[in-house]
């Protein structure tokens, strides 16, 4: 069977169609925040998949195709929701006061590392990239980060917006974008440590 | 001398904007003592690889579902 007609039976196939399309929402939701924007987005992008799938060598193509599209989607969508809402009312006022001080003391009082969070060694890490159970625990590391870091982390690392666009629809300054992707890599990296790194991926 | 927590920050914010030359070297001293930061500059690295490959062709499909499978190693 060549790759293309491969991409088009799996588009065919319910359940590889149904797997992809909760992974997709579940992405969408993470970043819009919004059950139905995101169901929105989600089936933009499948329709147009559907569309072109007998072009696409392989799933893996196929999939990253897919993504790249929702990424626009989402992107379009929070640039339209910038102009339609006031920033303000995306953000619950308490949301920013807890990220600091839920934040556990990972260092002392003179910013030194305290001794049991120093950063431990991850061995050999992309090889955790193949892994499904890896990517289980990275989504699940993501949606504990309080929902602005995410938010944020995720418009900048994910839809790749700029600095610029992130600041104007989450309404905060480019200091205050750096302190909070500051805060949400410290403690994506302390979950990823502590889920997979530090041995937890050994034992069930 | 920068403190391990504004060395992390230094290394998020590297990862934004381009550093003065002035915290470059600080952060290199500060590097050269201590493994802790050192590693954490490396994580942030494979953290940023992570989040640009999760929507990607790296995503595998969600395992078929046996819920006894556990994990693959």
């Amino acid at each position: 069977m060549t790759d293309a007609k491969e991409a088009g039976l799996s588009l065919a196939d319910p359940t590889f169609l149904e797997d992809l399309r909760k992974q997709m929402l579940r992405f969408a939701t993470l970043q819009l925040n919004d059950p139905s924007l995101a169901e929105d987005a989600v089936q933009d992008a499948l329709i147009g998949a559907l569309k072109n799938a007998r072009s696409f060598r392989g799933t893996a193509a196929l999939k990253t195709w897919v993504f790249a599209i929702l990424k626009n989607k989402i992107a379009d969508t929070l640039r339209q929701r910038q102009r339609l809402v006031y920033a303000g009312s995306l953000l619950a006022a308490d949301d920013d006061d807890d990220e600091g001080a839920n934040l556990p003391s990972l260092f002392d009082t003179r910013g030194a590392w305290r001794e049991d969070e120093r950063p431990q060694s991850w061995g050999d890490p992309e090889s955790a990239f193949g892994k499904a159970e890896f990517w289980k625990v990275f989504n699940a590391c993501l949606e504990g980060l309080p929902p602005r870091q995410a938010r944020v982390l995720m418009m900048r690392e994910f839809v790749e917006l700029e600095a610029e666009e992130i600041c104007a629809t989450v309404g905060m300054t480019v200091t205050n974008l750096h302190v909070t992707l500051h805060r949400a890599r410290l403690r994506l990296r302390e979950c990823l440590e502590n889920r997979w790194f530090a041995g937890g991926a050994q034992s069930c | 001398m920068l403190s391990c927590r504004e060395v992390t920050r230094l290394v998020s914010d590297a990862q934004e904007r381009p550093l003065g030359l002035q915290e470059r070297l600080s952060l290199r001293m500060h590097m050269t003592m201590c493994s802790a930061c050192r590693k954490f500059e490396d994580q942030l690295t494979t953290i940023r690889a992570a989040m640009r490959t999760f929507a990607g062709s790296n995503v595998p499909p969600d395992p078929p579902t046996d819920p006894h499978s556990g994990r693959d190693q």
